[in-house]
């Protein structure tokens, strides 16, 4: 016991709860030339970025040094949302042509094109392991497909939505859907239940916590809620963006703090998490911001306007590059 | 360890050995047998053929020996050279594998069986002595004890191992009694100078010493040796015994043939019995006595009488080498005694042989036969009543011979279950026997008050009944019918409480020709309706008239009661016996069983309308939740990692349940699909303008075709006050001046020219083939360009889209107005509608229609939230919608200048060829149009035309005038 006492004596002083950095500062912008990019995702560890475009293809494209490393070519339409597996070997990409297409990244080949969705594919992800690619579509369906297997079919199909898919997420036992139709279902594979929030609103995107206890989700009511994931309560609001037509992401900071969603209005805005206000509103262009991604583990923010994505730091970089943007 | 290598080196191996298992190594699958393969000891694959397959092929390829097959021998003979006499040896027809260790000829030395069994097999070994005594050279067993290989059997080791010595019998030990026997073996195998009746006494002797409770192992038993005689010696002869001739033994005496074994067992082990003998010399049977020989032995055998039985079944001979070849006498002679009982084995402790033996069988004689049997069986014809009407029935039972009424004792198979019970003498069963014990007590007496009725009526017209039955069974089937007919017309005019119909189901049944009626069963999705219909038919066909009462359930109401009843009467009538004679020939097919059931979820959601209200007071939570019970696949939660939470339950999604289609139930309760089905027929369209067929309505109506419906509904003057507001609100002051200073039948006339120019927009827009088609032909392969081209497709897509969605910030307004300005959608509508109206169908969204005050933003966001456009070249700010909507217009014009001429010329084209087909008689008058407009913008051509159409249809306005108004409209709108 009095070892203790003198450890905690000795103990060094908390260090100060740091204010969290914000991203803020426009590193580069990357000129994608591929149509409007409809999404832009980190990859699983951060150091690479992806760009959907509307010319039908996917890029892969390094954060760092903002050179393009790969196009995967081979979607019928515009490509509209892409996740990466957890140890970077493959892409599930999903399109307006109505596939969900698996690649390999290394050889950009196809390595499987799953068609089955009724309409255009809104969303698409891989679970932890990447052996199930969950897609969401305009049809109302989400389907999961197997990636171990040859099986042209999904592994199974879930259409208890009324309306649309717009956005779909993964963990580790669960699938959060949010669907056109105001309603956010969360799928509980272990415990075998599905529970549906209504929000009386369309969503346009979904999002766990990283703790896994809250649902993040906009709606076309310019509105993101966080939900308490268990009980469906009410845990915060967060307004002033404008969202109204369009379906734009939202996201949560890598640790947690703060809640940030894209708006029409062609800025970024950033709210405290628990506060509820408003801390930041980031400008990037004058169009609308369509997609963002958040750094998984530092302070980096990905948006994407039209045809350009911006790569945004806490801190700035050499202002001489700032200077040639 | 070179002791080891050394003792490797003794062993010989064979076969192939197994394979070492290594401990982590992961249990292999046993091969299996079509995979297996046989080799020779070449290695070459040899297949299994022949009609089971049980051979190997043989030789060369499956031919024999070589490549060529066996050659037959040839047979050359000449006079110079005979042919020898060629004699075949089985071995000339055998190959290595027969010639081999496991041929059936085997060249090498192996261990013949003689040699393998052990010399410890004692029995064995004594079998063959005595076999060997008689062989024609005695002495082999000699041989085979010198060159014995030092190996024991498996048994014999088990058996030591189990605790069994040798010259033991084998089984459980015994207490005292039986102990003597096997201690008379002890004594013959070890005992053996004594001679067979001292033994005995011996053994009586040592009885005394033995202990109570010492038990003994079981005597061993001798197999009698069934050596058949092959020798041409007399029986019994035993030729020279080499051990007595040379011993000097002389013979024993009589053979006595039950006894040798002791004696023989003595000579064996080789002891020196006769010490009384001489020695040295020859002599036996055969032999005299030699001169060196002391004293005269009887040479010559004589032999006594005594020593033989002379009464059958007379003293037992034996020393007690009795098993399970004991001789039959044994068991028969004695009767008494205890020692019986050693004979047929081991008896059970507690239980006795039994002192008499069981009466014999007594056997009956046959009974006699009764004088008048025959051995044919007479079947006698069988009336099945059910079947027939009960006119037919009687007249065929008095034809018969029997009355009715009969009291007759029945048979066996005539009486009911009930009858059947009281005649066994049991009780009833529990529970109610009968469907009436069920009702409760108003319905019974209903039912009985009904039944008097009904068979008061029928003793009044029984007399009637019985002539129409004479009729019926005299007369061929036609007259049957009319028969028929007419009683159940008298049940008609009898009872008056049943309808029409059932009337006539009663008559078509009961005639004699629906004898055979089965088939037919409507309600077979419903077991229990079926039954009950059925019974009713039972009913009909027994010419029972309140079979319809019978037959429904009595726990049902009133109201389904009779409905069912009407519909059992339909089918009844329906289903006519005719026609199901006819049935009998066809097997009915598998009926779907979800023909009329729908699945409905089983958890329903909660009320949309409660749920707002929380979502507008900020309560989340519970009131907001639905949770529902949800089974993921099985291949999911595998691929998640994650226990099944409902291991064995084949269901996946939703649980669900089924739910009759057209169950009045299901109207009532309102649920999703229902209220949107509703919505839907609200929103059925009034049939579209005069003369224009319609396309097919598309399953989704958009805003558009609402507003026309709207304008249609109100008159034209209240449109035409709407439509000025409408342009107030507009940019367009001077429009407005121009609109009003119009005559009003000339507006109206316009409005409504341009209502079906709207109309005709839709058509264009659900006839156009997907936007992924004008893209396959128009866009280039290369990136470069497909960029660029599908830039220019955007902002195709934008002008279309401008014609039809307004966006969100758009006036509420029906704007029946001018379509030629694009609505005022901030960022004009993006992806391409084709596309989207495709979706329609599938994603009904239940939202928009429950909601009304939402419905018209629901309905822009039923695909969900559109994608942003792909840029804004000209980086304005929007800020409001007007300024943006103007933005875009002026974008659009600019751009079309620029590039989209050819496109628009493409589709024109394709516009005027769709139209072509529809109204050919216009195509002169259109093409003349055509040509004008060619410059101007895409949309102001594409309303111009369908103004003209229209204008030919009304002959209202002069398609020019509109044009010039367009234009001007549009000129000002661009400045």
């Amino acid at each position: 016991m009095p070892k203790t006492g003198g450890l905690r004596a000795m103990a060094f002083p908390q260090p100060k709860p740091q204010a969290p950095q914000l991203p803020q500062h426009l590193l580069r912008t990357l000129d994608c030339k591929q149509g409007a990019v409809r999404a832009v995702r980190f990859n699983a560890d951060g150091n690479y970025l992806l760009s959907c475009g509307g010319d039908k293809t996917l890029r892969l494209w390094s954060v760092s040094r903002g050179t393009l490393l790969k196009t995967y070519s081979g979607h019928g339409y515009e490509v509209l949302d892409v996740d990466c597996s957890y140890d970077n070997s493959h892409l599930c990409s999903c399109s307006s042509d109505k596939t969900v297409i698996l690649w390999d990244v290394a050889t950009g080949q196809v390595t499987r094109k799953l068609r089955g969705h009724a309409g255009k594919v809104n969303c698409v992800q891989f679970n932890e392991e990447a052996t199930v690619m969950i897609s969401g579509s305009i049809d109302g369906s989400v389907r999961c497909w197997d990636t171990r297997s040859r099986r042209p079919e999904p592994i199974q199909i879930l259409d208890e939505a009324r309306d649309g898919v717009s956005s779909v997420k993964v963990s580790e036992h669960e699938l959060l859907t949010g669907s056109v139709d105001g309603k956010v279902r969360r799928y509980d594979l272990r415990m075998g239940e599905l529970y549906a929030d209504f929000i009386n609103s369309p969503i346009t995107c979904v999002c766990f916590s990283q703790d896994g206890q809250c649902s993040l989700s906009s709606s076309l009511d310019s509105t993101v809620r966080l939900l308490d994931k268990s009980t469906g309560e009410l845990l915060g609001e967060y307004t002033g963006h404008r969202n109204t037509g369009y379906k734009l992401d939202c996201c949560l900071s890598n640790k947690d703090t703060h809640v940030l969603s894209c708006s029409e209005d062609g800025h970024v805005y950033y709210w405290d998490l628990v506060e509820g206000s408003l801390s930041l509103k980031l400008s990037v262009g004058k169009a609308v911001v369509q997609s963002l991604s958040f750094h998984p583990t530092e302070p980096l923010l990905l948006t994407a306007m039209e045809g350009h994505v911006q790569v945004w730091g806490a801190e700035p970089e050499d202002s001489k590059e700032e200077a040639a943007i | 360890m070179a002791s080891d290598s050394d003792g490797e080196e003794d062993f010989v191996t064979y076969g192939i050995p197994l394979e070492p298992l290594e401990e982590d190594e992961p249990l292999r699958k046993p091969i299996r047998i079509q995979d297996q393969t046989v080799k020779d000891e070449k290695g070459r694959f040899t297949r299994f053929h022949g009609a089971f397959t049980g051979g190997y092929s043989a030789g060369y390829f499956n031919t024999v020996g070589s490549k060529e097959g066996w050659a037959p021998a040839t047979f050359v003979s000449s006079r110079q050279q005979k042919a020898g006499k060629q004699m075949a040896r089985p071995e000339d027809f055998m190959d290595e594998e027969d010639l081999g260790e496991h041929g059936i000829a085997p060249r090498e030395i192996t261990t013949t069986d003689d040699f393998a069994s052990g010399k410890r097999d004692k029995m064995k070994d004594k079998a063959r002595a005595i076999t060997s005594l008689t062989a024609p050279i005695p002495g082999d067993t000699v041989l085979e004890d010198l060159v014995a290989p030092a190996r024991i059997s498996v048994g014999v080791e088990l058996l030591r191992k189990m605790g069994w010595k040798e010259g033991q019998g084998v089984g459980p030990r015994l207490k005292r009694k039986p102990a003597r026997q096997g201690n008379v073996a002890g004594i013959k195998a070890y005992d053996c100078a004594l001679p067979p009746k001292g033994s005995e006494e011996s053994e009586e002797e040592e009885d005394e010493y033995i202990p109570e409770n010492v038990t003994f192992a079981p005597k061993d038993v001798t197999p009698i040796d069934f050596t058949p005689k092959d020798n041409l010696h007399g029986l019994g002869y035993r030729g020279l015994n080499p051990q007595q001739a040379l011993m000097g033994g002389s013979g024993t005496g009589h053979l006595n043939f039950f006894t040798m074994e002791s004696d023989r067992a003595s000579i064996l082990l080789g002891d020196s019995r006769p010490r009384n003998r001489r020695r040295g010399g020859v002599a036996g049977q055969a032999f005299g006595v030699g001169a060196m020989e002391e004293e005269d032995d009887d040479i010559y055998h004589r032999d006594a009488l005594s020593n033989y039985d002379n009464v059958l079944g007379g003293e037992e001979p034996g020393d007690g080498l009795y098993g399970w070849t004991a001789p039959q006498q044994y068991g028969n002679k004695k009767k008494a005694s205890s020692k019986d009982a050693s004979y047929l084995g081991k008896i059970l402790e507690g239980f006795t042989l039994a002192s008499k033996s069981t009466d014999t069988k007594t056997v009956y004689p046959p009974p006699v036969l009764p004088r008048d049997y025959r051995p044919v069986h007479y079947f006698r014809p069988v009336l099945d009543l059910s079947s027939v009407s009960p006119q037919v029935a009687q007249a065929l039972q008095t034809s018969v011979g029997h009355m009715p009424q009969d009291p007759q004792p029945k048979g066996r198979h005539q009486l009911d279950s009930s009858q059947r019970r009281e005649l066994l003498g049991e009780s009833s069963l529990q529970g109610p026997n009968s469907v009436f014990d069920l009702l409760d007590s108003k319905d019974k007496e209903r039912l009985t008050g009904l039944r008097k009725a009904a068979e008061e009526k029928r003793s009044s017209g029984s007399s009637e009944d019985r002539r129409a039955a004479m009729v019926a069974a005299g007369v061929a089937a036609a007259g049957a019918a009319a028969a028929a007919a007419r009683a159940s017309s008298q049940h008609a005019l009898s009872s008056g409480s049943q309808p029409a119909g059932a009337q006539q189901a009663l008559m078509a049944w009961s005639s004699p020709t629906a004898r055979s009626a089965h088939g037919f069963k409507p309600f077979e999705s419903n077991p229990h309706k079926q039954a009950r219909y059925d019974m009713y038919i039972s009913g009909l066909k027994q010419g029972d008239k309140d079979a319809l009462e019978c037959s429904l359930d009595p726990s049902m109401t009133e109201w389904e009661r009779g409905r069912e009843q009407d519909e059992f009467v339909r089918a009844a009538t329906l289903y006519k016996p005719s026609s199901s004679t006819l049935s009998n020939r066809f097997t009915p097919g598998k009926r779907e069983d979800d023909g009329n059931t729908v699945e409905v979820p089983r958890d329903q959601e909660g009320d949309v309308d409660d749920k707002q209200a929380a979502v507008k007071m900020k309560m989340f939570g519970k009131l907001t939740r639905d949770t529902f019970e949800w089974h993921p696949d099985k291949l999911l939660c595998k691929r998640f990692n994650i226990p099944d939470p409902y291991p064995g339950s084949g269901l996946v999604g939703l649980p669900k349940v089924k739910r009759d289609k057209f169950s009045v139930f299901n109207f009532l309760t309102i649920t999703d699909s229902s209220s949107t089905l509703g919505g839907e027929s609200q929103s059925a369209p009034p049939a579209g303008p005069a003369g224009t067929p319609k396309p097919a309505e598309p399953a989704k109506r958009s805003r558009w075709d609402m507003s026309a419906q709207a304008s249609k509904t109100t008159d034209p003057l209240s449109e035409l006050l709407s439509e000025a507001r409408c342009m107030a609100t507009s940019t367009q002051p001077g429009q407005i001046s121009q609109e009003v200073t119009a005559t009003a039948p000339e507006t109206a006339a316009e409005s409504k020219a341009e209502q079906k120019e709207e109309e005709e927009e839709k058509e264009e827009e659900e006839s156009r083939p997907p936007m992924d088609l004008f893209k396959a032909i128009f866009a280039s392969s290369s990136d470069e360009k497909s960029s660029s081209s599908s830039e220019g497709e955007s902002d195709d897509e934008q002008e279309e889209g401008g014609l039809e969605p307004a966006g969100p910030q758009a006036s509420s307004q029906p704007s029946t107005g001018i379509s030629l300005p694009a609505p005022p959608a901030p960022p004009a509508p993006p992806t391409p509608t084709p596309l989207q109206q495709e979706m329609k169908a599938p994603a009904v969204p239940s939202g928009s229609s429950g909601v009304p005050p939402q419905a018209r933003r629901d309905e822009e966001e039923e695909f969900g939230p559109r994608l942003p456009p792909p840029s804004y070249p000209w980086g304005e700010r929007l800020s409001s919608s007007v300024s943006s909507s103007k933005e875009e217009k002026h974008k659009r014009k600019c751009k079309e200048k620029h590039k989209a001429k050819k496109e628009s010329k493409h589709k024109k084209g394709k516009k005027h060829k769709k139209k072509h087909k529809k109204r050919k008689h216009k195509a002169k008058q259109q093409q003349e149009k055509k040509k004008k407009p060619e410059d101007s913008g895409s949309s102001s051509d594409v309303s111009a035309d369908s103004g003209s159409d229209t204008g030919g249809g009304s002959g209202a306005l002069p398609s020019e005038e509109l044009l010039k108004r367009l234009k001007s409209l549009s000129g000002k709108k661009l400045h």
